[in-house]
């Protein structure tokens, strides 16, 4: 590869061994052209950006402050909006909900894909077989797995109670009891994402030198020992980077609750993105909806700020 | 792989660390059948059984008789093959534009020196950090009535193409690999009087193969995956991609019907990922690795 690139520069070299003089017009235009070049390549990406990425994070705080209807000019409100958004009953739940549902993922999602790459790691058969099964899951379509889990969740011929009927256990309401939904709600999601997750960490315990788990050894650490003072110090940085991630993805949650719940029972379900998207396309209030949306991305942005700072600094200590 | 993890490969070797690995192994496989493998075969299987056998309790493990007819009905009565096209349109559309546009803004980043390039790597990887479906608000109404031209893509594949390439992740994965292909190769192109266009075709494209492999498969992914935005922009049914299609007919459909279309809406996906699982498990192995 390198060969037959030297081979062919040689002869070039050998025909033309000053470099050219500069161009007509000297540097300046020389570089203004590889600029207009450069913006060239970069101008079809700039543009997509531009306008749906960054015009709309700008709009969002714009219209949280405007009655908007499309179609007619906007008028500005104040923050009438964020009272009126503020004031809905809707809007604890939603908050309480999206909050429950977060802590619930990461108690729920977050170790299990730990400690199943921690296994899986020690596996010395299969290993290709295990990952495409875990993987499986977040091939199908998220709407699949939303549907799929909330016929699992009927309770009628349900495979959720079946299963609980067959182990002579009680059965439970699942994703239609007020009570329970959120918490059903959660497992779909674990199911179908943990997959990532899984191979995320594989490739971070394959990356930890096998001389430290002997050193550990041979410093009489146990098995627990092991894991606790070695594999957890070593993946800590993915394992924070992830648990951040999962965080702010699981804040977001839509397609399970708007497939599977429709929000209900008694609102026990509704989300954040939900009720953002409830006040856009049932209410057309988007100013309402934007608000709403600022108020997600205000909380997000400054919780990613400060788990960037602790966790960093926790780092240099 | 002989590489030492957590347990030592001597203990391993002794028949008690043997018989403990065995026990391990065989509790993992049935974990994994039972958690990941039951559900796809009990949605295969629902599909093919009779109406009233769907319903029955007891549930039957294996159906009395293979029926096909839910995968027939499906696919006429809730149009199936106009919304996989429509899919498959939005997907090919959304890869094509973002491998065009992203490799050649990542080059532009990479190995042009553009004016203000820090900054506007800046503004892109920013965007990593704000959550993308907080925006899908603001963005349904910029697509509704673009900025400057006043045209409207609601219900327009376009709606689909154009936001798939403001993808920050897919960008910078792309960069990366730019920056790290060997400075002599492409310096040796342009003496060569290579122009810029030439060296990101002949020169830069194939030696990034894989990462372009990589970005092409999460392109599709994505766009075959995505609900709350296609289900904002196309209101028309008939231009619904299948996982909008799919949510809005379950309502008005029988079960057995229902659960054939939700086995055929898996398939082109897990399809993709059987005959390239290799190179999507690498991928997001090494892109994780380093991020």
């Amino acid at each position: 590869m390198t060969r037959t690139a030297a081979r062919r520069t040689a002869p070039a070299i050998a025909v033309r061994p000053v470099p050219a003089p500069p161009p007509v017009g000297g540097r300046g235009r020389r570089r203004l052209r590889d600029q207009l070049q450069a913006y060239g390549f970069l101008l079809g990406g700039l543009v997509c950006f531009a306008l749906f990425s960054w015009y709309p994070a700008i709009r969002a705080v714009v219209i949280a402050f405007q009655k908007y209807t499309p179609g007619s000019p906007p008028e500005w409100v104040g923050t009438a909006n964020f009272t009126r958004v503020l004031h809905d009953p809707e809007f604890a739940a939603a908050w309480r909900n999206t909050l429950t549902f977060t802590l619930l993922a990461l108690l729920i999602g977050f170790a299990i894909p730990f400690v199943l790459a921690l296994v899986l790691n020690e596996l010395r058969h299969a290993r290709a077989f295990f990952r495409v099964v875990v993987y499986l899951p977040v091939m199908i379509p998220p709407v699949v797995s939303a549907l799929l889990w909330k016929w699992f969740y009927d309770p009628g011929a349900g495979l959720a109670n079946e299963a609980l009927r067959s182990l002579h256990l009680p059965t439970s309401d699942w994703s239609n009891g007020a009570d329970t939904a959120l918490v059903s709600l959660v497992i779909v999601a674990t199911w179908a994402n943990l997959g990532g997750t899984v191979l995320i960490y594989l490739a971070a315990l394959q990356s930890i030198p096998g001389e430290l788990y002997e050193a550990a050894e041979l410093d009489g650490a146990n098995l627990l020992q092991r894991v606790r003072h070695v594999t957890i110090p070593q993946t800590r940085f993915v394992i924070l980077m992830l648990m951040l991630l999962q965080i702010i993805a699981t804040m977001q949650v839509f397609t399970e609750p708007f497939v599977i719940t429709g929000g209900g029972p008694e609102n026990a379900t509704v989300t954040v993105l939900y009720l953002i998207y409830k006040y856009a396309f049932l209410y057309n209030d988007f100013g309402g909806a934007c608000a709403l949306s600022v108020l997600l991305l205000v909380l997000l942005g400054a919780f990613s700020a400060g788990y960037l700072r602790l966790t960093r600094s926790e780092g240099d200590t | 792989m002989s590489t030492r993890t957590l347990v030592s490969p001597s203990v391993l070797a002794r028949p008690r660390g043997k018989a403990a690995y065995w026990t391990v192994f065989t509790g993992v496989v049935l974990l994994f059948a039972l958690a990941f493998l039951f559900p796809v075969y009990w949605m295969v299987t629902g599909a093919m059984k009779s109406p009233d056998e769907v319903a029955r309790t007891p549930p039957t493990l294996v159906p009395e008789r293979w029926h096909t007819d839910g995968f027939t009905d499906a696919w006429d009565l809730m149009q199936l093959p106009r919304h996989l096209w429509n899919t498959v349109v939005q997907a090919a559309g959304a890869w094509a534009f973002q491998l065009v546009l992203c490799t050649a803004a990542a080059y532009a980043l990479s190995r042009l020196r553009p004016a203000f390039g820090k900054v506007v790597l800046g503004g892109i990887l920013a965007t990593l950090m704000v959550p993308a479906q907080a925006l899908v608000v603001p963005k349904y109404l910029t697509v509704a009535d673009l900025p400057l031209i006043h045209t409207n893509l609601l219900n327009d594949p376009l709606a689909i193409w154009l936001p798939a390439v403001a993808n920050a992740f897919n960008l910078y994965l792309l960069k990366r690999f730019f920056d790290q292909l060997p400075r002599d190769v492409l310096e040796a192109a342009e003496i060569d009087g290579a122009g810029k266009l030439r060296i990101l075709w002949s020169i830069v494209l194939p030696m990034s193969r894989p990462v372009l492999g990589v970005v092409s498969i999460f392109a599709l992914v994505a766009v075959w995956q995505d609900f709350l935005w296609p289900l904002m922009v196309f209101s028309d049914t008939d231009k619904q991609p299948i996982s909008v299609a799919l949510v809005q007919l379950s309502a008005n459909i029988q079960l057995t019907v229902l659960i054939a279309a939700m086995v055929i809406a898996s398939i082109p996906m897990v399809a993709l990922f059987l005959v390239f699982q290799r190179h999507i498990i690498a991928g997001i192995s090494a892109g994780s690795a380093k991020g």
